[in-house]
């Protein structure tokens, strides 16, 4: 597969609008990610981060307007831009009835992995996630943590060009949020693109390049963070940046159910 | 940590250390998908082997407590045959439908785990991916099935031992098996939870059970229910069972074109809805 020219953004969406029912959730933005930036899409339940990464990674189809990752139109040409995605749900989503080296050895044979690299590669994914210990263990024994970074050993094995993840540090503790940071950094320096949705201002602030702020489907505010608290005000925080475009009240409306019981979920199954 | 090929400079090769493995050939997509679905059961299968067991006791009961009254009793009439011997072929038919008929149960927790979605943003194809489902689900039934007829041939149960009639009734048993998995991953998608797909599944496995010639004639039955029975795959899994292990009469073709022909008609249906689950 050819590779796209430097000039080519990672991502790029422009009016890209969807809908559940009545309910817009993603309403006509425009987005576009840099090659080798590490991006955050921030935003409160519901804001329609979750779905513009769903629309992206081909599980929702593009109804209105265009997404493209490096180039590729990701409606009419879902499997190569899936080639070029690694991808890490919000749920801890390895498998608990395999091993850490089957959980990733299984994504490899799905991303056509050679047969003759595969062992190397699988190997190799784990390696650079400090799972060496744990390879031949069921997924069920492993942290939070480490199902974490098995995911991202997952995401890794196809060589993705960029790297989406969902909420990637919901519901771990200190020490597995700190390793996770260090691995997306890890990974930023070897030249891949990533793409995170959180609601952690901490973690936009020490991770990202730039970011951009959802609310209502639409997305208010892009920049860097040091760029959007000088919007604000010489004191101004990320956090202030959030309340200023997000609004600081509860909206009952706001986040569906399916945001709640997947994060109950998470939170179950890190015990 | 590196991902940048071995001996390249990293600056050189960068483009080539991020890009995605070659796409096969399509016709190798298919294949490659089955082989790595079923290869995963068996990774699960020999993990946690308690589910063999447990699954096999109810074909067992089927056959050591219905089988082997109905056989003193000669209440049913098989021509010629004894009822176990005629029992037998559909009892590993019925095993194999109970396991695939809720494969969907562990396709929604994968949905809920969001294991499902990181599959379908693979460069599977949806049907590839309901396929290998499919045939992942027929490889947990075809371990019952190995079970049942162990069973078999020490209850005294006549059946062949031609290698060649065993591969073909192995495959009419991943065929239906197939089948049925289709068909609960169709539910899986409309139902969207466990406990409605649980309930969907208790309430049609009897039904097919009883409207198929699993446990006597098509002949002994009304109109109605043969009428059923004609359009119930089941019915088709176990005469391509009798056939190849008893030896009794009837056309493989039409058996093993049926299982085909609703294999592929279950492939398309759950393939357009499988990904509901994920919306």
């Amino acid at each position: 597969m050819s590779t796209a020219p430097a000039s080519v953004p990672a991502i790029d969406c422009a009016g890209l609008r969807y809908r559940f029912g009545d309910h817009v959730a993603v309403d006509g933005i425009d987005l576009d990610v840099r090659t080798g930036e590490m991006f955050g899409l921030l935003g409160p339940n519901g804001a329609g981060k979750t779905t513009t990464i769903r629309i992206l990674t081909t599980l929702l189809p593009v109804v209105e307007g265009e997404a493209r990752v490096f180039g590729l139109d990701v409606s009419s040409s879902p499997m190569q831009a899936r080639r070029l995605i690694g991808y890490v749900p919000q749920q801890l989503s390895a498998d608990g009835q395999l091993t850490g080296r089957e959980n990733v050895s299984m994504f490899a044979r799905l991303f056509d992995v050679p047969r003759r690299e595969r062992t190397e590669r699988v190997e190799e994914v784990l390696d650079a996630m400090n799972l060496n210990d744990a390879v031949d263990r069921l997924a069920n024994t492993y942290s939070g943590g480490m199902i974490r970074r098995l995911e991202l050993a997952q995401a890794l094995v196809n060589r993705p060009r960029v790297l989406i993840l969902d909420e990637p540090t919901i519901g771990l503790d200190p020490v597995g949020r700190d390793t996770v940071w260090d691995r997306l950094r890890a990974l930023q320096a070897e030249g891949i693109t990533v793409l995170i949705t959180t609601h952690y201002m901490e973690e936009a602030e020490e991770l990202c390049n730039r970011v951009s702020l959802m609310h209502h489907g639409r997305i208010r505010a892009v920049g860097t963070p040091a760029d959007l608290e000088a919007r604000l005000g010489p004191e101004a925080t990320l956090e202030d940046v959030f309340r200023h475009y997000a609004g600081d009240s509860l909206e009952e409306e706001e986040g569906e159910f399916r945001d709640v019981r997947s994060t109950r979920r998470v939170a179950r199954r890190l015990g | 940590m590196t991902f940048v090929a071995r001996g390249a400079s990293p600056a050189a090769s960068a483009d080539a250390a991020f890009a995605p493995s070659p796409a096969p050939p399509p016709w190798r997509w298919l294949g490659s998908r089955i082989a790595t679905f079923c290869l995963v059961e068996i990774q699960k299968i020999r993990h946690d082997r308690t589910e063999l067991v447990t699954r096999a006791i109810q074909p067992a009961l089927w056959l050591l407590i219905f089988g082997t009254t109905f056989d003193r009793l000669h209440a049913i009439p098989t021509g010629g045959i004894d009822y176990l011997d005629f029992l037998t072929p559909g009892i590993l038919a019925q095993s194999g439908m109970f396991v695939a008929v809720f494969y969907g149960i562990q396709v929604i927790w994968e949905r809920d785990a969001g294991v499902l979605a990181k599959l379908l943003v693979t460069p599977t194809p949806r049907a590839a991916l309901v396929t290998g489902k499919a045939f992942a689900a027929s490889i947990r039934a075809f371990s019952q099935v190995i079970a049942i007829l162990v069973l078999a041939r020490i209850l005294g149960v006549d059946f062949t031992t031609n290698p060649l009639r065993l591969a073909a009734a192995a495959l009419a048993v991943v065929l239906g098996s197939a089948f049925f998995a289709t068909l609960s991953l169709t539910i899986a998608g409309i139902a969207m939870t466990r406990e409605r797909l649980m309930g969907i599944g208790q309430a049609i496995t009897m039904p097919l059970f009883f409207g198929s010639n699993a446990l006597y004639p098509v002949d002994l039955m009304p109109a109605w229910l043969r009428a059923f029975s004609v359009i119930n795959p089941l019915s088709y899994e176990v005469n391509a069972l009798r056939r190849l292990l008893l030896g009794t009469s009837g056309n493989l073709f039409v058996d093993f074109g049926v299982l085909l022909f609703a294999l592929v008609l279950g492939v398309t249906v759950s393939a357009a809805i499988l990904p509901r689950l994920v919306r």
